[in-house]
C-alpha cells in the first residue's frame, strides 16, 4: 500500500474548505450573498409594510400620484434584458461570441435605459424622501434597488468589456454566469417593487 | 446542503416564473382586492405543493465514481466514526487490496449535536473528530496499513458524497458498531449509501468491547 498520510491539522492555518455542494464556490458565493440580499431587502419591506398597513398610511399620499405607466415600461425593459442575459450566456456555451457580445452589450442598455429612465422619474415625481413617511419609504425601496441595478452594471459592463478583448469560451465563461445570476435576482426584485409599491 | 438554485438558468428560470407569480396576483388585485388575496392564496398554496411534491417524488440519483490511477491501483474510502483500527476492518481492507496497489481514506464525519447543528457551531465536532481520525491512523498505521485521513461532513452520507467526488473511491466500507448500539444502523445509513452510490459497498460491523 502506498503511504499517503495527511491528517488534517489546524495549527497556524484554516483548515482546507468543506466542499458540501456540487456547485462551483464562486457561484454558490454569489447565491450566499444573494441570500443576505433579500434579507436587507426584507428589512425595506418591513418598513413599507408597516407604514403602509400597520400605520395606515394613504399609498399613495394625495394629492401625488406614482408613474405605474412609465415604471410598468421601465418593467418590461428590465424583463426584457434578463432575457438578452440568458441569450448571451447560451450563446458563449454553444461557442457563438457574437451572440455573447450582442447579448451582453443590449443587457447594459437596456439596464441604463432603466437606470436613467427612473431617475429621470425621480426628478418629476413631486414629492421628496422628507415629504413623509410615504415618499420616505418610495425612495429607500426604489432607491435601494437602483442602487442594486448600478452595482449590476457594473459587473455587466466588466463581462461586456472583457468579451470584446476575447475572454470567455464555451468551458470558461463563469465572469458571465455569475453576473447574470446577480442580474436575475436584480429584476426579481424589481418585480416585487413594483407590484408591491406600484400596482396594489 | 441541496441548493434549489445552481446555475445563471435556474436564476432565469426563477425569473420567469416570479413574472407569472406576480403578474396574476397584481392583474387580480386590480380587479378586485379579494380577488387578488385569493390568487395569491392559491398560487402560493400551488407552489407549495409542488415544490413538496417534487422532493418527494425526486428519483434517488445515484453518484458515480470514475476509476483513478493505473489498472494496478485501487482506492478504498473507509467512513467510520471510531470503530477504525477494528479487526474485522482491517482484515476487510488487507482482503481488498490484495493484489493491488491500494489507496486508502479514511473519513471521519464531524458528528455534531442538533442545537449545535443549528446554532453553525461545528468546531467543536470537527476537532473532536479530527482527534477520533488521528487514532484511528494510528491504529491502522500500527496494524501494517498506512491511510490517509479526512475529516467529513456532519451527514455521514453527505461525507460520504464529498469524498466519492473528490477521492473518486473503486468501493467503499462501512464501519459500524453491532446492531442495537449503532446509531448509523438505526438511521439506516448503510441502506441509504447502497442506494444513493453506485460503487460497490461493504459494511463492517466491529465490536471495539469484544476486542478489548
Amino acid at each position: 500500500m502506498s503511504a499517503h498520510a495527511h491528517a488534517e491539522t489546524h495549527a497556524g492555518h484554516p483548515p482546507e474548505a468543506h466542499q458540501s455542494s456540487r456547485v462551483d464556490a464562486r457561484t454558490l458565493g454569489m447565491f450566499l450573498f444573494i441570500a443576505s440580499e433579500i434579507m436587507l431587502f426584507g428589512s425595506f419591506f418591513t418598513a413599507y409594510f408597516f407604514v403602509r398597513v400597520a400605520a395606515g398610511t394613504p399609498w399613495p399620499t394625495p394629492p401625488y400620484q406614482l408613474p405605474v405607466f412609465i415604471a410598468g415600461l421601465n418593467t418590461i425593459i428590465l424583463v426584457t434584458s434578463s432575457f438578452t442575459m440568458h441569450w448571451a450566456l447560451q450563446a458563449i456555451k454553444r461557442g457563438n461570441r457574437a451572440g455573447l457580445k450582442a447579448g451582453l452589450s443590449l443587457t447594459f442598455l437596456l439596464g441604463l435605459t432603466f437606470l436613467l429612465t427612473q431617475i429621470t422619474e425621480y426628478a418629476r415625481i413631486g414629492f421628496a424622501p422628507y415629504t413623509d413617511a410615504f415618499g420616505t419609504v418610495f425612495f429607500c425601496l426604489t432607491g435601494l434597488h437602483g442602487a442594486h441595478v448600478f452595482v449590476g452594471l457594473t459587473l455587466l459592463l466588466a463581462a461586456t468589456i472583457r468579451s470584446f478583448r476575447g475572454h470567455y469560451s464555451e468551458e470558461e465563461h463563469l465572469g458571465v454566469e455569475i453576473p447574470g445570476i446577480y442580474w436575475h435576482f436584480v429584476d426579481v426584485m424589481w418585480i416585487v417593487v413594483y407590484t408591491t409599491v406600484y400596482i396594489l | 446542503m441541496k441548493n434549489p438554485l445552481r446555475s445563471e438558468a435556474d436564476a432565469f428560470q426563477f425569473l420567469i416564473g416570479a413574472v407569472i407569480y406576480f403578474a396574476a396576483i397584481a392583474i387580480a388585485g386590480v380587479i378586485n382586492t379579494w380577488l387578488g388575496l385569493a390568487v395569491f392564496i392559491v398560487l402560493s398554496a400551488g407552489v407549495l405543493w409542488w415544490w413538496f411534491r417534487s422532493r418527494i417524488e425526486q428519483a434517488p440519483r445515484q453518484t458515480t465514481s470514475a476509476h483513478r490511477g493505473g489498472p494496478g491501483e485501487r482506492r478504498i474510502l473507509v467512513i467510520a466514526n471510531e470503530t477504525v483500527g477494528g479487526g474485522p476492518l482491517r482484515e476487510q481492507i488487507e482482503e481488498r487490496s490484495s493484489g493491488y496497489d491500494t489507496e486508502v481514506l479514511v473519513v471521519s464525519p464531524a458528528l455534531n449535536s442538533p442545537i449545535r447543528h443549528w446554532a453553525s457551531d461545528e468546531d467543536p465536532a470537527r476537532e473532536e473528530a479530527r482527534r477520533r481520525l488521528e487514532a484511528s491512523l494510528e491504529r491502522l498505521r500500527a496494524n501494517g496499513i498506512e491511510a490517509s485521513g479526512e475529516v467529513g461532513d456532519a451527514d455521514p452520507l453527505q461525507a460520504i458524497e464529498d469524498a466519492v467526488r473528490t477521492f473518486g473511491p473503486d468501493e467503499i466500507i462501512i464501519s459500524t458498531h453491532p446492531e442495537g448500539r449503532s446509531h448509523w444502523l438505526e438511521r439506516g445509513i448503510v441502506t441509504g449509501a447502497r442506494e444513493r452510490f453506485a460503487v460497490p459497498i461493504t459494511h463492517v460491523v466491529v465490536d471495539l468491547d469484544a476486542e478489548r
